[in-house]
């Protein structure tokens, strides 16, 4: 099926793009990875852009407070350490140092085959997500609230923000409503751009948790010179990202109506 | 910068200034002396400690720090290896003091390189109006590509035929400096683009063009200088994720070959050995970790110190 969306069905099978490792035609096996690839690099992502929003707004409103200095500090941390030491840091610290037994342990190698069917193995699947997710999540959020931040900066100095507390509007109403709205348009083009890379994997996040999705895919068929493999994804990717830059520029057209396209 | 330090206070230089601000930034000083620190270990480091790091001492392999003693008495340490050694009885701190060395060397030459590229794209699209649209669409292009991606198809089309041209060292050298540079200049030629752009309009280059100043002079000492200032701040970026992306390659086994130590060469190795011996994987990571925090510090500290709004308040 997926096969006849992208036109690679020539003949029926006879001429499929087939990978020269496992001798199955290449989107049999994306197709097989996606959903792993989804649950965690995609889960990660709106985490991250859940905890990144709040921190910006907050962190741009008390600029130069404790929290700001915190927040600002952590995004720092999050921006320069790279993802394959905070995943390793959280293996040897949830893994290998926390009792087996303890509520706190992790598993550090993902599951793929788990499947999710009552309440404990829906537990074991967080659980086994937590990590993985934990790491990328942080990155991403790290990302996301420094634009956030930035751009309600920019926005709280501007003079609509004075008019709308001269007009004797509540805090509440002038912060998430007028400012929040105009300095959202950066961040939602930013946070568009993102989307790409959540379908490409975390290759470093997966490798290192042993998610076996596209990250993976890709990485292991340029180990095993897997030309056909390779193609396609890089393909798929390029496709994605033309896709979602298109979406960011039309995002931006429709949020921001002193922008028109000619 | 230091030779406006010896002149009389009143022929301050703008470089004094910048000095001063970029004092009062706290993390960004923090981190400068850090990264003097670092660069210091992994340069003068060698010559206070001559070992090896490629030395093969199969009969006191897998030691433990030294601090290990403190928690664990019955923990095989020695003070001939301070950090301990790897399952090959390799010196873990000559080591990292070898893989520093080609890791900022790395990092380096790749931010030089991107840094060279994207001001030179930035200053011909932004000043030569024929080349805009053809550099920045070029730009676009670049920047549309996923990096990591490319990067690794990069690896394994062009590892072999280098490695085989300059050697299996410098060979992967050069590939990986290469590869980092052309992906990383977009940033760079976008912000330099617009900054010419804006100086173009600007009188003192209206009156330097009327007295006939040729297009290469008019560049190199005109605008260059006056854009000197958002190019030092993607230089100290640029090199942040190149130390970041050296070690990711490597971290994927992607990088130099195994006998050669990087940071994230010595971390991937450490990996399958994290549970018995966390600490191989700590002390790269935290070399790699606190190196790029600095830098990115800096950069901080020197985008506030460079920007004439917030100088002087």
């Amino acid at each position: 099926m997926i096969d006849a969306m992208f036109g690679t069905n020539f003949a029926d099978g006879a001429q499929r793009i087939i990978s020269f490792q496992s001798r199955s035609p290449v989107f049999d096996i994306i197709a097989e990875r996606m959903p792993q690839t989804l649950w965690v690099v995609g889960m990660s992502y709106v985490v991250g852009v859940l905890i990144a929003l709040p921190i910006g707004i907050i962190s741009a409103y008390k600029q130069y407070s404790i929290f700001d200095q915190i927040g600002t500090l952590i995004s720092m941390i999050g921006f320069s350490v790279p993802t394959f030491f905070t995943g390793v840091l959280l293996i040897v610290i949830f893994s290998t140092m926390v009792p087996l037994d303890s509520i706190f342990w992790l598993p550090s190698i993902y599951d793929t085959t788990h499947e999710v069917t009552d309440w404990e193995s829906f537990k074991f699947q967080m659980r086994q997500m937590a990590m993985p997710v934990f790491v990328l999540a942080l990155f991403n959020a790290a990302q996301i609230s420094r634009y956030m931040r930035a751009s309600m900066l920019d926005n709280l100095g501007q003079d609509y923000v004075r008019t709308a507390r001269a007009k004797g509007m509540t805090e509440k109403i002038v912060v998430l409503k007028h400012v929040l709205r105009n300095s959202m348009i950066p961040v939602i083009t930013v946070i568009a751009l993102g989307v790409p890379q959540v379908f490409g994997g975390a290759i470093i996040t997966e490798q290192v948790f042993k998610v076996n999705g596209l990250g993976q895919l890709l990485i292991t068929a340029i180990q095993g010179s897997d030309i056909p493999m390779v193609m396609t994804l890089t393909f798929m990717f390029a496709i994605l990202i033309v896709l979602f830059n298109l979406i960011a520029d039309v995002l931006y057209g429709v949020l921001d109506p002193r922008i028109r396209y000619d | 910068m230091t030779d406006a330090t010896q002149q009389p206070d009143r022929v301050r230089s703008q470089w004094w200034d910048i000095w001063d601000q970029f004092k009062t930034h706290r993390g960004a000083v923090i981190g400068l002396g850090f990264l003097i620190f670092i660069t210091l270990f992994v340069l003068l480091g060698p010559l206070l400690w001559q070992v090896d790091p490629g030395k093969l001492d199969i009969r006191n392999k897998d030691m433990r720090p030294i601090y290990t003693i403190l928690w664990d008495s019955e923990a095989k340490v020695s003070w001939a290896k301070p950090l301990g050694s790897d399952n090959l009885g390799r010196d873990i701190l000559a080591n990292l003091m070898q893989g520093g060395r080609i890791s900022m060397a790395v990092g380096w030459t790749a931010m030089l390189l991107s840094v060279i590229l994207g001001t030179l794209i930035g200053v011909l699209a932004g000043y030569f109006k024929r080349l805009d649209g053809l550099l920045m669409r070029f730009t676009d292009l670049v920047l549309a590509l996923p990096l990591l991606p490319l990067l690794l198809v990069m690896m394994l089309l062009f590892r072999d035929s280098l490695r085989a041209t300059f050697g299996p060292e410098n060979g992967i050298f050069i590939l990986i400096v290469v590869a980092i540079g052309i992906t990383s200049w977009m940033q760079t030629a976008r912000i330099v683009r617009g900054d010419v752009l804006a100086l173009k309009e600007r009188e003192f280059v209206l009156a330097a063009r009327s007295i006939g100043t040729p297009s290469r002079r008019m560049i190199t000492r005109h605008i260059l200088p006056n854009v000197l200032s958002p190019i030092m701040v993607s230089a100290t970026l640029g090199l942040a994720t190149a130390i970041i992306t050296e070690s990711a390659l490597s971290f994927l086994g992607l990088g130099f070959p195994s006998d050669f130590p990087t940071w994230g060469k010595i971390l991937f190795d450490s990996v399958d050995r994290m549970t018995n011996y966390p600490e191989r994987v700590i002390w790269p990571g935290l070399c790699i970790s606190l190196t790029v925090l600095a830098v990115n510090y800096i950069g901080d500290g020197l985008r506030d110190a460079l920007d004439p709004r917030i100088r002087g308040q």
